[in-house]
């Protein structure tokens, strides 16, 4: 299976580069952005029983591939 | 005094650390590769700058799970001087040895340069020996040492006395134009709660020699020797 691992910054966090971007997409001329954040995506391709890698990539996210003080993070398996 | 000087895959202000704590100080000094997994001999131990694990994911993400740096954490807990600068800093943090996160500069852009830093608090082990009132003339060279905490981590800061240093002018006000990051309430370096470990983004090694343009690092590195002078380190390594 594949799983998906979204990191955003948390929204209390600076986030120089979505407002840079930000910036250019209304210059350029791109109706109704109200607010871009730059995150991190992860792919990761697993194997074994479904719920034991959903529980152990859970803890793994939150120790090393997100950090809580900055950042949140889901995950989205697909089969 | 015997000092280590942790190397990881990517620490490239390593030897200029050993330099200034061996040739300029004259201390016993040596680098511990990061699969070291005891410390050995030592009374304190320095985690210097560079890009370890190539910044990769996070800054010092990939390093705090290095097997030295469990090691580490037990000298810190054991009461042991830590001292990290710039990917060092990062890496404590990383490592919860320090409260805390540094992220992207504001301005998104490298910075290196001298700023001026002022000594918020003598009371540590890596301040104590600063001057009172001097404006310290240190370089940084960075692009993720804006310091970022939650307000409450902010306010035990505050209330701890555990910020050591602040980005200011040349006159040492707290000016916005003088950070160099973005840092909140200009924070250039902290310690924790137990004032063993601190952590700190500008390079005091890159200042402890006339020949450099500055040696007020050396009064970082002074302050905790004098303190390891005494209060010698009892933990076991």
């Amino acid at each position: 299976m594949k799983a998906k691992v979204i990191i955003t910054p948390k929204a209390e966090v600076l986030d120089p580069q979505g407002q840079t971007v930000q910036g250019a997409l209304e210059q350029m001329g791109c109706v109704g952005v109200r607010e871009v954040r730059i995150g991190k995506y992860i792919e990761i391709e697993m194997d074994g029983d479904r719920a034991d890698v959903e529980k152990s990539l859970d803890e793994y996210a939150d120790k090393v591939l997100a950090n809580p003080n900055i950042e949140d993070y889901r995950l989205v398996f697909e089969d | 005094m015997n000092f280590a000087v942790i190397q990881f895959p990517g620490s490239n202000c390593d030897q200029d650390c050993v330099h200034v704590l061996r040739s300029v100080l004259g201390h016993e000094t040596r680098l511990l590769w990061h699969k070291e997994t005891s410390l050995g001999d030592v009374d304190a131990v320095f985690i210097p700058g560079g890009f370890s694990y190539g910044d990769y994911l996070r800054t010092g993400a990939i390093a705090r799970y290095s097997p030295v740096m469990a090691a580490v954490k037990e000298f810190a807990d054991d009461g042991g001087h830590v001292l990290g600068i710039c990917n060092g800093f990062q890496i404590l943090c990383e490592a919860g040895l320090l409260p805390g996160a540094l992220i992207r500069n504001r301005s998104l852009q490298f910075r290196c340069e001298h700023i001026w830093l002022k000594t918020a608090t003598n009371d540590s082990p890596f301040t104590s020996e600063i001057p009172e009132d001097k404006i310290l003339r240190i370089p940084i060279a960075h692009g993720e040492g804006n310091y970022f905490c939650d307000e409450k981590t902010l306010a035990d800061l505050e209330a701890n006395d555990q910020i050591l240093f602040q980005y200011t002018n040349a006159d040492g006000d707290l000016t916005d134009d003088a950070n160099p990051n973005g840092s909140l309430k200009n924070i250039a370096g902290i310690c924790n709660a137990a004032r063993n470990v601190a952590g700190m983004m500008p390079h005091p090694e890159r200042a402890s020699e006339q020949t450099l343009g500055s040696t007020d690092g050396r009064h970082i590195f002074e302050s905790l020797i004098a303190t390891l002078n005494t209060q010698p380190t009892l933990a076991p390594a």
